[in-house]
């Protein structure tokens, strides 16, 4: 999988959606639910069901990161499954939002 | 990463949600999307290299803007209040180009080669009037410059800053939590298009999901009739147009209870007139913001916790800082150097710098920015033991008198201070002995200003070789429409005055 700044992804088994906003520094797999994600526009989910172990969930609008490699994903659509970067459970990135100026 | 991406992500998690307009007639996020497509797919199919826009805020905007990043093009809102040969000319740069123009300033451009004018009404009736098309498949680009800003040049013809995909989308997901905002929430926007605070404005709104709500052109009882009906949450003014919105509110009673936000830039805000905003409506978040076209908009913030604090405290270290930017964004470095280059320390005036994906700091064929990510911002200003950056204006102003260098600002905050000074604009006339001199120009209140109590205050406060030697008065100052004052037209005409 090229994890490029900008790909989309989807969760195989759950409803996440997925945008990169930083690739990682070396190669690894995206997991979501403990299933590999699927790029955004593909037809069809390869299905089955959210691995207990990344069963926390994701989201809407939220980022996260895995310290290790940098890489870093912003959540476009929430989801039961949780993410995991090379089997790493990727964890929440706390960022106080800033105040509107333009 | 491209503009587009910031559209399509809030399209599929919102479709439904308004992204422009009023409430009746606007459009929504699923709509915006699919008009850009079939822009973008038209855009394609001529040979333009640019997609051009000379007109008044509207829907075509965002549409026009998302769709030319989509088609892979520079986007080149061009200011229409230039004479119609500098508006021509700059269009002319654009050929090969594409340009939807407003019906009425089609005859101000003539015809121009390489470039074909497509009507504003021509251009609503195809792609904005009835249901939304089909969404396009536009494969995606490679082009990465996103937009193109003509900037004011001080001296011959205007630069185009490049904005570039990644310059803009690395400022909006770095300053914006994406769908962050409630569907209750409206923005209003009154910069004009070739603004740069209008370009980010559509890009952070659009990721934030909240809806834009124009002002074609900004009077003050539009601003509060709109900001009422539509009942706008956030918005974005200049100084000069604050103050003409607070005498309205004032004068009709209208409080705009769903505003929670109001941010202002492009200029120093006197204290006054935010005093007197945050009188007149306490419910109301206030930021002031800093940044330039070469930045994607704003690199520092005051934000409201700060107006608050700053405006509590005794302490006179705190309570300047009202008249502060704030601190730089996370995601910027900034930094305060010396002409040397040598960084100065706190309170120290010298060159603002700043670094971060956001920055451009880039004009068609000419990188201005550092091998190192460093760009020369050409503003003064410092940065207090607080880290709260002070803005002092363009560097091209800093008056040297006698080997000392002298802002502007901070002279004009001072006579600001006195009842009879209405507006004022401190700059450097030559002078023989001293290579410039300072040199005062006031609006009165009373008509009958007292030169020598206002000398006598400057030096109270401040040395006295900072004391104004030259006092000039007049009705007004000359403004350009965001805000900024013209001090080099001023400086002009007392120069040939003199």
């Amino acid at each position: 999988m090229d994890i490029k700044p900008g790909s989309r992804w989807k969760s195989a088994v759950c409803s996440a959606e997925l945008v990169v906003v930083r690739p990682p520094s070396s190669v690894g797999l995206l997991a979501c639910g403990g299933a590999e994600v699927v790029p955004h526009g593909s037809e069809s989910a390869a299905g089955g069901d959210v691995h207990p172990d990344f069963a926390e969930g994701v989201l809407i609008g939220k980022r996260y990161t895995d310290e290790q490699t940098g890489l870093e994903v912003l959540v476009a659509k929430p989801g039961k499954g949780s993410l995991s970067f090379d089997r790493r459970p990727m964890t929440l990135k706390d960022a106080k939002p800033l105040p509107a100026s333009d | 990463m491209q503009t587009r991406l910031l559209l399509d992500i809030a399209a599929d998690a919102c479709p439904d949600r308004l992204a422009v307009g009023s409430f009746a007639g606007g459009i929504d996020f699923q709509a915006l999307r699919a008009r850009a497509s079939a822009v973008a797919a038209w855009l394609k199919e001529t040979q333009a290299h640019h997609a051009v826009f000379v007109g008044l805020n509207g829907a075509e905007l965002p549409v026009l803007l998302f769709a030319a990043g989509m088609a892979g093009m520079p986007f080149v809102p061009v200011n229409y209040r230039l004479s119609d040969t500098d508006l021509q000319k700059l269009v002319t740069r654009t050929a090969p180009g594409i340009a939807v123009v407003d019906d009425d300033m089609i005859p101000r451009l003539g015809v121009i080669d390489d470039v074909e004018l497509v009507s504003r009404s021509a251009f609503a009736d195809r792609f904005m009037a009835g249901e939304a098309p089909a969404l396009q498949d536009v494969p995606e680009h490679e082009n990465d410059l996103a937009v193109l800003l003509f900037t004011s040049g001080t001296t011959g013809d205007p630069k185009a800053a490049v904005l570039r995909h990644a310059n803009l989308t690395s400022y909006v997901m770095s300053t914006v939590e994406f769908l962050g905002s409630g569907e209750d929430e409206a923005a209003l926007v009154s910069v004009p298009p070739y603004h740069i605070a209008g370009i980010s404005a559509i890009l952070t709104s659009a990721y934030g999901g909240r809806r834009i709500v124009y002002l074609p052109a900004f009077t003050p009882e539009a601003w509060v009739e709109t900001a009422a009906r539509e009942r706008i949450s956030h918005a974005m003014v200049v100084p000069t147009m604050l103050d003409r919105i607070l005498d309205v509110m004032e004068k009709t009673g209208e409080r705009l209870p769903a505003l929670r936000a109001l941010s202002y830039g492009g200029g120093r805000m006197p204290e006054p007139v935010i005093a007197r905003a945050l009188a007149l409506m306490p419910h109301v978040d206030y930021v002031n913001a800093y940044g330039l076209t070469e930045t994607s908009s704003t690199i520092a913030l005051l934000g409201a916790d700060d107006h608050r604090i700053a405006i509590a405290s005794d302490d006179p270290a705190i309570r300047r800082r009202l008249g502060s930017v704030g601190q730089p964004l996370p995601s910027i470095e900034l930094e305060i150097r010396r002409e040397d280059g040598s960084l100065c320390d706190p309170c120290e005036s010298g060159e603002i710098h700043v670094r971060g994906e956001q920055v451009s700091g880039e004009y068609l064929h000419k990188k201005a920015i550092a091998d190192d990510g460093w760009f020369a911002t050409n503003d003064s200003g410092w940065l207090d033991e607080g880290g709260y950056l002070f803005v002092e204006g363009r560097l091209d102003d800093v008056i040297v008198r006698g080997g000392e260098n002298i802002s502007p600002g901070e002279i004009e905050d001072v006579l600001r201070g006195l009842a009879d000074v209405a507006d004022v604009a401190v700059l450097g006339l030559p002078d023989d002995q001293w290579g410039e001199k300072v040199a005062a120009v006031i609006v009165s209140r009373s008509g009958t200003p007292d030169v020598d109590a206002m000398a006598a205050h400057v030096r109270g406060l401040l040395r006295s070789t900072k004391t104004p030697e030259s006092w000039f008065f007049r009705a007004e100052l000359p403004y350009n429409e965001t805000g900024k004052l013209l001090r080099r037209v001023l400086k002009a005409e007392l120069a040939e005055s003199a």
